[in-house]
């Protein structure tokens, strides 16, 4: 192999010894890499012994350019980072605007904020449970998960105009009202996904093939997941109990009743598991939420031009993938000094040559299924 | 894997129970399937170009930039380029002229379909309402210069 | 001389040939063999024939495999091409005959090359030895069963062939991996033929069919109370295994080895196996029919006036039904089920399936001496 793909740390190869190691590359384009990722994988015969993951094949210089936008144009670039869930990307970043420009959002939006963020999460875990089984060998885990996935996008083409770049929260509250076909569409939306998803329970939790596949497999421990700065699922399924919603609450999430479920094996059954649960729970919270949106304005006043004072203003929120950080510094005027995303799968991909040692190749794939890294959040 | 050693009545005791648990949970599985196969009311996907008669887009799906205009033609829009400073990739050019009475009107709109990110800022920037979102989403072409749109038909009221 | 079954075609090629022949000039006539002359003509129509058959049901399983896809998975699978998509499997061979077949920098071209070559052997000549009729068999040979398993080896030949000559890891990964795998399930599978040639008293194809004439209580699959089902259980298990199908297919396990043992071929070559892999298909499902549902026997129930209707159908039309039943059991398995890993699957095979099938081959000695078999 040519000399630059050796890290430091890596044993140069001898070439005298009776060695079976060799590299496997799994490219940028791979069936089961979610998302531009390259993997360098150092295997002996079948058994993994390092994983050397390559970003930046998606770099887009978005911090960069946020230097040249203003704050609202940064929101619509926000939601290309975890395009699985780019909503909740947009309530990242007006949480650290607002709370910048010291702004409050009235009752109706904060409702109408948690309602969409919960169903984005739902969708999130959705393609999590298709790629996990799509991963396994299963296509029609596949295509059942994308199935129940259309339906949210279809509510968020209603409500924000688009399925999947929304660009719908704005400081101070959302772009537009929802409109009278929601709360109706929301409802048999949560009572269709109940049956769905029960019956996508029964075709993989229990089945002997999956759980053979992910109980014992990938274990990360507690000390660890801490190390690498994991969040969200991967670090609940270690058993470290810390969600953002919980620990440090934003929006209503403080008056809503809803259980986080932690697990303590850290293996990859856990970290399936929890996304699983997760999904339960969010049907919960937005079943609390849905016959409650108040009346009232759905945006506070908005000024022609929005500035931030001097500064520099932090905002963290629970995304499906993890604890999702806005850091905003600025020095007044209506474009940001410096705008920087801290993304959870950042950490969680950190953790992948630690879970996957000693693991055989195939169990690879389903460790990088239930981290579920978004790539193009990772190189921004 | 574990490593430690397992009695063997512990080893016959989970081997016997995975002879049952496993096939069970396989039988699971298939009741799924066949449940959805059997089930025709379940069809899901549409038949695109067949159907695009009754294809109906939300009202506020945002497809691509169109100008307002009425029975005549009459645009509203004064060429104060709020959209284009609100435009985060430059796709719109607002050309103003002069019209007889040596006022600021539009001349041309240059839209350049080929960079726009579809994000509505636009529309939310101007306060007149000249512009919306349009409702297409079939814009493959086989020549760049299909995307660079110019979107007035007539000269803009001052 | 070869062993041949016999057939009206082939007893009007044996009795004219001769008498064609005799029209040419008499001073050539005693050097005309015309017993050879007839019988090659025989063999010639047979090879016509087995490739006809084997090659005419790929059209239909390809697109039922398609539209069975699809319906588990609540679309509706091909439909512009021929109404509702029966022309697909055209414009898929037409493609498949355009594209360029070449070898990559560093394969050895001989053996990439005869990699596809020797895959379509071994399903026609499994096919030589099905009953499909009462006299519609090419060769009924006694030693029928071990000759199957014998091809089934000799399948396994070009997977490991080709994935070798690939100048590819991921394609040498997964041929090794096919070849554990398909030696291993090749006991299994041995093993319950063996129960079903133990039962019936031959290890011919006619005779074991034979052996299941009556009604319907009497397949092989009723008339051993629990044994018969969970040994066509364990055969379809086993059997999946050997035709490199989900979920045993480790060998072209696409989200891990993108592609496998055939990611180098494109055009004719990959048509090959593609081919084979159905035609495979077609031809084990024979098999798991012949041994198990009956063969070309009608389900009669016992009622005459109900037999005699079955009866009328042609043999072969409840032979095929049954074949695309077993079909369609094997696509329901692939769409459903989630993959095991290598290790895993090994152990399935060396620690559950093997162990199984020997107390099945042992109660099926007993219900033999006890004389438990349904009459």
């Amino acid at each position: 192999m040519s000399k630059n793909i050796l890290l430091p740390g890596f044993r140069e190869p001898p070439v005298d010894e009776d060695f079976e190691e060799f590299y496997i590359n799994m490219g940028p384009q791979h069936p089961s890499t979610h998302g531009a990722l390259r993997l360098v994988v150092r295997l002996d015969g079948e058994k993994i012994i390092e994983v050397v993951p390559h970003l930046g094949y998606i770099h887009r210089g978005m911090e960069k350019q946020a230097e040249k936008l203003n704050y609202i144009q940064y929101i619509m670039m926000s939601d290309r980072q975890d395009y699985l869930t780019a909503i909740q990307n947009n309530l990242g970043v007006c949480l650290a605007l607002e709370k910048g420009a010291g702004i409050g959002v009235p009752e109706r939006a904060e409702y109408i904020r948690v309602i969409l963020a919960e169903l984005s999460r739902i969708a999130s875990h959705l393609v999590f449970y298709a790629c996990f089984g799509g991963d396994l060998g299963g296509q029609t885990v596949l295509l059942y998960g994308f199935k129940e996935r259309e339906m949210i996008h279809d509510i968020f083409e209603e409500v924000t105009g688009s399925r999947l770049t929304t660009n719908f929260f704005r400081p101070g509250g959302s772009n537009k009202d929802i409109p009278d076909t929601f709360v109706p569409r929301v409802k048999a939306l949560l009572k269709h996904l109940e049956g769905a998803l029960s019956d996508y329970d029964r075709l993989l939790t229990k089945n002997i093939a999956a759980m053979d596949r992910s109980v014992g497999v990938g274990v990360l421990s507690k000390e660890d997941a801490i190390a690498y700065g994991c969040s969200g699922p991967v670090l609940r399924a270690s058993g470290v109990s810390y969600d953002v919603r919980k620990n440090d609450p934003y929006s209503i999430y403080s008056s809503l009743d809803f259980n986080v479920p932690v697990f303590y094996n850290g293996d990859c059954y856990d970290r399936y598991l929890i996304r699983f649960q997760e999904m339960y729970e969010s049907i919960k919270i937005i079943k609390q939420c849905i016959d409650k949106i108040p009346n009232g304005p759905y945006r506070s006043k908005e000024k022609p031009i929005f500035k931030l004072p001097n500064g520099s203003f932090y905002a963290a929120t629970e995304t499906a993938k993890g604890l999702y950080g806005t850091y905003v510094v600025s020095t007044g005027g209506n474009s940001p000094y410096r705008i920087h995303t801290r993304s959870p799968s950042f950490g969680n991909l950190a953790a992948l040559n630690t879970m996957a040692k000693g693991q055989r190749l195939s169990d690879l794939v389903t460790i990088l299924a239930t981290i579920d890294p978004v790539i193009p959040e990772i190189d921004r | 894997m574990s490593t430690e050693k397992i009695k063997t009545k512990e080893y016959i005791k989970r081997y016997l129970k995975r002879c049952v648990s496993g096939p069970y949970s396989l039988l699971c599985g298939l009741s799924v399937t066949l449940r959805y196969f059997f089930n025709p009311k379940r069809i899901v996907t549409e038949q695109y170009p067949e159907n695009k008669k009754t294809l109906k887009m939300h009202n506020r799906f945002r497809g691509h930039v169109v100008m307002v205009e009425d029975e005549n033609g009459e645009n509203l829009c004064t060429a104060c380029g709020m959209c284009e400073r609100a435009c985060p990739n430059a796709s719109i050019n607002v050309l103003a002229t002069k019209n007889i009475a040596g006022k600021k009107v539009l001349g041309k709109y240059l839209y350049h379909f080929g960079s726009c990110t579809q994000c509505g800022l636009c529309v939310e920037a101007c306060p007149f309402g000249a512009i919306e979102m349009g409702q297409d989403f079939e814009f493959a072409d086989f020549s760049p210069e299909a995307f660079e749109k110019v979107l007035n038909k007539k000269e803009g009221r001052g | 001389m070869l062993p041949s079954v016999t057939h009206p075609i082939g007893d009007f090629v044996r009795e004219n040939v001769p008498n064609v022949l005799g029209y040419l000039p008499d001073f050539i006539q005693p050097y005309i063999p015309s017993a050879e002359i007839a019988t090659l003509i025989n063999i010639i129509i047979c090879m016509v024939a087995i490739a006809v058959v084997g090659i005419a049901p790929v059209p239909v399983l390809i697109y039922m495999e398609r539209k069975v896809c699809a319906h588990i998975q609540c679309r509706l699978g091909p439909m512009r091409l021929g109404p509702h998509g029966v022309l697909q499997l055209v414009a898929d061979i037409a493609k498949l005959l355009f594209k360029e077949v070449y070898a990559p920098k560093g394969a050895d071209k001989f053996l990439f090359y005869l990699a596809p070559i020797f895959v379509l052997t071994a399903p026609f000549l499994n096919l030589c030895v099905i009953p499909f009729d009462k006299n519609l068999q090419v060769a009924d040979l006694s030693v029928a069963i071990p000759f199957i398993l014998a091809m089934n080896g000799f399948g396994i030949l070009s997977t490991l062939l080709g994935g070798w000559a690939s100048n590819n890891k991921y394609s040498l990964i997964s041929s090794l991996r096919s070849g554990a795998q398909i030696i291993s399930y090749e006991i299994s599978f041995a093993m319950i033929l063996l129960l079903v040639v133990m039962l019936a008293g031959s290890a011919s194809l006619g005779e074991i069919t034979a052996s299941q004439s009556g009604h319907f209580w009497d397949w092989w699959i009723f008339k051993a109370p629990v044994l018969g089902l969970l040994a066509f259980i364990m055969f379809l298990v086993s059997s999946t295994a050997e035709l490199n199908r989900a979920p045993f297919d480790i060998a072209e396990a696409e989200q891990e080895l993108t592609g496998g043992f055939h990611t180098e071929y494109n055009g004719m070559a990959f048509a090959m196996f593609y081919l084979a892999e159905y035609i495979n298909l077609f031809t084990t499902s024979c098999i798991a029919t012949v041994c198990f549902l009956g063969g070309y026997h009608a389900p009669t129930i016992g009622i005459l006036a109900i037999d005699n209707i079955l009866n009328f159908v042609p043999g072969i039309v409840w032979f095929l039904g049954k074949t695309f039943f077993v079909v369609w059991i094997y696509m329901m398995f692939r769409w459903t089920f989630v993959r095991p890993r290598v290790d895993q699957l090994m152990a399935l095979e060396w620690k559950f399936l093997l162990p199984v099938n020997l107390l099945l081959l042992i109660f099926g000695v007993v219900f033999l001496a006890f004389g438990w078999i349904l009459p």
